[in-house]
């Protein structure tokens, strides 16, 4: 028995059949742009890995809270923020990667020290830092403590990042969905695929988090069962020892 | 369609890198719960 469960194989069957939906209609339905034309399908897998991040960095900062609060329970809520961190940095890491390529398309440049850009990159070195810190501490409790500390100051970074196209002259365009008019400025099928996108985004990162948790669960495990297995070992080298003398 | 190069590059990079990390946390998944015994597993 791995890691797997019913609920996770429900959620990845569930997860690759909007995924499908997703890509069919991103590329051969939805209409290209007006003004930004064919680049546009680029955005149905750009803006949900945003999201996601920003969801999954939203989890670790809720998670790491728990577990400071509950402190009989913080080895569980930890593990669930350590993996949606893991997972939060890797779909960062695919909107930087995104963008880059679609303001390849728009800007000409792969990369301008833009405020949002800027921002983002700042949230994504600070959440490899977090996977850095939890890899430093092996006692399990110990790394809860100090990267909920870490993850409760990093969330912070989040609306900094959300608002820099606001609250600075940024070369990024505002948000087409939630802005701070409140108006979308999407068709009808561009919407829905958009959101089927989050959705589709969504169920990848739950079924991505309840695997990962529970394989840091493993490994926390493993190390203890080794170490038991050792110390017995031990002991029983003792006992045959003293037999022999 | 102009720019395929680009567009299909954003979604190989991101259904790729998501698909390699769900196969490397199965895999990591199954070495390590042949190690450990299933009393330990709660969600078993």
């Amino acid at each position: 028995m791995t890691t797997g469960t019913a609920a996770t194989r429900v959620l990845g069957v569930l997860a690759i059949i909007t995924t499908a939906w997703v890509v069919v209609s991103a590329f051969f339905l939805t209409p290209a742009d007006v003004v930004q034309g064919d680049s546009v399908r680029i955005m149905y897998a750009h803006v949900p890995t945003a999201w996601i991040a920003y969801l999954a960095f939203v989890t670790t900062a809720v998670a790491s809270g728990f577990s400071l609060v509950r402190k009989h329970r913080t080895l569980g809520f930890d593990r669930v923020a350590g993996a949606s961190a893991e997972v939060g940095v890797l779909f960062m890491a695919m909107t930087l990667i995104t963008g880059s390529l679609w303001g390849r398309i728009t800007w000409g440049t792969f990369w301008q020290w833009d405020p949002r850009l800027t921002t983002t990159l700042f949230l994504f070195v600070t959440y490899v830092g977090y996977l850095a810190i939890r890899r430093v501490d092996v006692d399990p409790v110990r790394r809860a403590r100090r990267s909920s500390v870490i993850a409760l100051l990093a969330v912070l970074e989040i609306p900094l990042v959300h608002f820099s196209v606001v609250l600075w002259r940024s070369l990024h365009q505002e948000a087409s969905v939630l802005n701070t008019d409140g108006d979308v400025r999407l068709d009808g099928l561009m919407l829905f695929t958009l959101f089927s996108g989050v959705v589709a985004f969504t169920l990848m990162f739950v079924w991505l988090v309840m695997h990962r948790q529970r394989l840091t669960a493993l490994s926390d495990l493993e190390r203890v069962v080794g170490l038991d297995a050792a110390i017995s070992a031990r002991r029983a080298e003792g006992v045959s020892g003293i037999h022999a003398t | 369609m102009k720019d395929l190069g680009f567009i299909l590059a954003s979604w190989v990079m991101t259904l790729g890198s998501i698909g390699v990390l769900a196969l490397v946390t199965l895999r990591r998944a199954r070495e390590l719960s042949s190690r450990v015994p299933d009393e330990h597993k709660p969600w078993v």
